[in-house]
């Protein structure tokens, strides 16, 4: 597989120092692999600190700015970052209001960040948590390591940075993410499995005439295999199983997200799909994002968040924000 | 040769098998070190299978990290040493693998505490402790298709070898049947922890690679063990 790479061990690392050239707003900390705002820690704000694998960009990096990350911890492809990155992001953005972790429901990204808010709080860093898992895919959680976490994390990042930067207090900020977490749900759909550059072959083996229901961002294969399908009838399967976990009663956010390898063209004609489906089962739409935001390398597909959301979701999420991967309002 | 031989006189044996002091522990990192670098391919392989194909890559960027930092301020007790590499792993392995088998190592160093060496069953009891860490931490239970399916098992071998009489070598190499076997076992197993549970059924007919890496870093304290003697009798 082609890419335009020097070698494998050296990806992460030049993405880092390509963000830096671009991205003067930002502090990038190549050896430590964090990208920080510039004019952290923000006096009297609630830092807010995310992390994961590589391989997602622009999450979490590309999320740093004002209204919405204070800091990310960048780990090789598709592996948690460790402990000491993400201590050192909290000590760089506490003002003293406190920090917040925004942590995906990987057993990796949960194991190192609850390792590293111990390790915070020794050096008098408040931490709060918040575990993000909108993946319904993932169907029983006693017998599995939970719903992973995926396109949610965008809303929680932006929304409940939003709040952060309107100077509301840590317990708020927190307990706003844990809501919009749960007024959130997932579904991924690959028409192609992910290439990483260590192993440079696919992860797993997908026919051309097939696709993978129910994917994660990691490469992991789906739960259910079937031969291809057209946006209409994708979007059906996934307006439907997020529906039918989500139960709206109201308007919802949606964010159509690329998994990297899918033009935007074609991510339009599956949100017309998705809007279509929606209207069809009166759930309304107030706000819509499409493109790659919560990416898998170069996977073709896609997959759908719908969040439940009242006016104050709508205000927050219409608030000004400024970072690389999301910009609007200033 | 008698068990109160000090650990400057040579490699050591005592009647139950070589003595085991910070030397002893640094060739088992040595020896792990290798075995990851060597079987990176084939962990990432079955790890592809079932999960996010990095967890050759991972251990190996951790050993040799933790083999450089061992080397560069050499604790002089086993305990120093098992501590020091496990905190190196929890800082730069990530993933689930780098906080549990940091967890493992760093848990069984500070058991040990600050003897110059220790006796196989204290090694043994350490090793017990770390697994238990590891247990807690990522709340697997035996049979989730995990790292603990190799380990439980090398712990149980180690414990009831020494316990009916054995030395330290036969008891690690039964601890390494016991790993191997583990991690075989594994095959037909459904995934309940990590990323290979997301697969659901589909995680059967697959070795778990935490079950192999763990095996192998059984077989290299075996195999440490046993050059370890045969060197002290010749």
């Amino acid at each position: 597989m082609k890419m335009l790479i020097n070698v494998p061990e050296t990806v992460v690392a030049d993405g880092l120092r390509g963000m830096a050239a671009a991205h003067p707003e930002l502090t990038v900390d190549v050896d430590n692999r964090l990208v920080v705002r510039r004019d952290a820690p923000v006096a009297g704000k609630v830092g807010l600190v995310s992390g994961g694998g590589s391989g997602h960009e622009p999450l979490h990096g590309g999320f740093v700015g004002r209204g919405m990350l204070d800091a990310a911890c960048a780990g090789e492809i598709f592996t948690s970052p460790v402990p000491d990155q993400m201590t050192r992001a909290a000590a760089a953005v506490d003002s003293g209001a406190g920090v917040l972790f925004i942590v995906k429901n990987y057993t990796g990204d949960v194991l190192n960040f609850q390792m590293a808010a111990e390790l915070a709080e020794d050096e008098g860093v408040r931490i709060a948590s918040v575990l993000i898992n909108d993946d319904v895919a993932v169907t029983d959680s006693l017998f599995t390591a939970g719903r992973r976490g995926t396109g949610a994390t965008l809303f929680v990042e932006k929304i409940a940075g939003a709040l952060a930067e309107e100077g509301a207090p840590l317990e708020a900020v927190a307990d706003l993410a844990k809501r919009i977490n749960e007024a959130s749900r997932s579904f991924g759909v690959a028409l192609t499995a992910v290439t990483t550059p260590a192993k440079g072959s696919p992860t797993f083996d997908l026919p051309a005439g097939e696709l993978e229901l129910g994917i994660g961002i990691h490469g992991e294969p789906g739960r259910e295999r079937r031969a291809m399908m057209t946006a209409r009838e994708i979007a059906d399967a996934a307006v439907d199983a997020v529906l039918e976990d989500l139960r709206p009663d109201g308007p919802v956010l949606a964010l159509v997200n690329g998994m990297g390898g899918t033009p935007l063209l074609e991510l339009y004609g599956f949100n017309a799909e998705v809007h279509r489906a929606l209207a069809e089962r009166n759930v309304p739409v107030v706000r819509t994002l499409v493109g790659n935001y919560v990416t898998s390398l170069d996977m073709a597909g896609c997959s759908l968040t719908l969040c439940r959301a009242d006016d104050e979701t709508v205000r927050l999420w219409d608030a000004p924000v400024s970072t690389p991967g999301l910009r609007w309002g200033c | 040769m008698n068990a109160s031989a000090t650990p400057d006189a040579g490699p050591p044996a005592g009647p139950s098998g070589p003595v085991i002091d910070a030397a002893f522990v640094r060739r088992w990192l040595s020896a792990a070190t290798n075995a990851v670098d060597r079987e990176a391919d084939r962990l990432t392989e079955l790890d592809s299978a079932i999960g996010d194909a990095d967890h050759g890559a991972n251990l190996r960027r951790g050993f040799t990290a933790a083999s450089a930092a061992v080397d560069k301020a050499p604790p002089d007790t086993p305990g120093g040493v098992l501590f020091l590499v496990g905190r190196q792993l929890i800082s730069t392995v990530g993933g689930a693998s780098g906080p549990l088998y940091g967890t493992l190592l760093r848990t069984a160093g500070k058991e040990l505490g600050d003897g110059a060496t220790a006796a196989p069953q204290e090694l043994s009891a350490a090793l017990r402790a770390g697994v238990e860490g590891v247990g807690r931490l990522g709340g697997a239970a035996p049979g989730d298709k995990t790292m603990l399916d190799a380990l439980i098992p090398a712990v149980d071998a180690l414990a009831s070898a020494l316990e009916s009489g054995a030395g330290l070598v036969p008891a690690l190499a039964a601890a390494r049947i016991a790993a191997n076997e583990g991690a075989q076992a594994t095959v037909p197993l459904q995934a309940r922890k990590g990323r290979a549970s997301y697969l659901g059924p589909r995680s059967v007919g697959h070795q778990d690679p935490g079950a192999t890496s763990a095996a192998l870093l059984v077989s290299a304290l075996c195999q440490v063990a046993e050059a370890t003697d045969e060197e002290s009798a010749a």
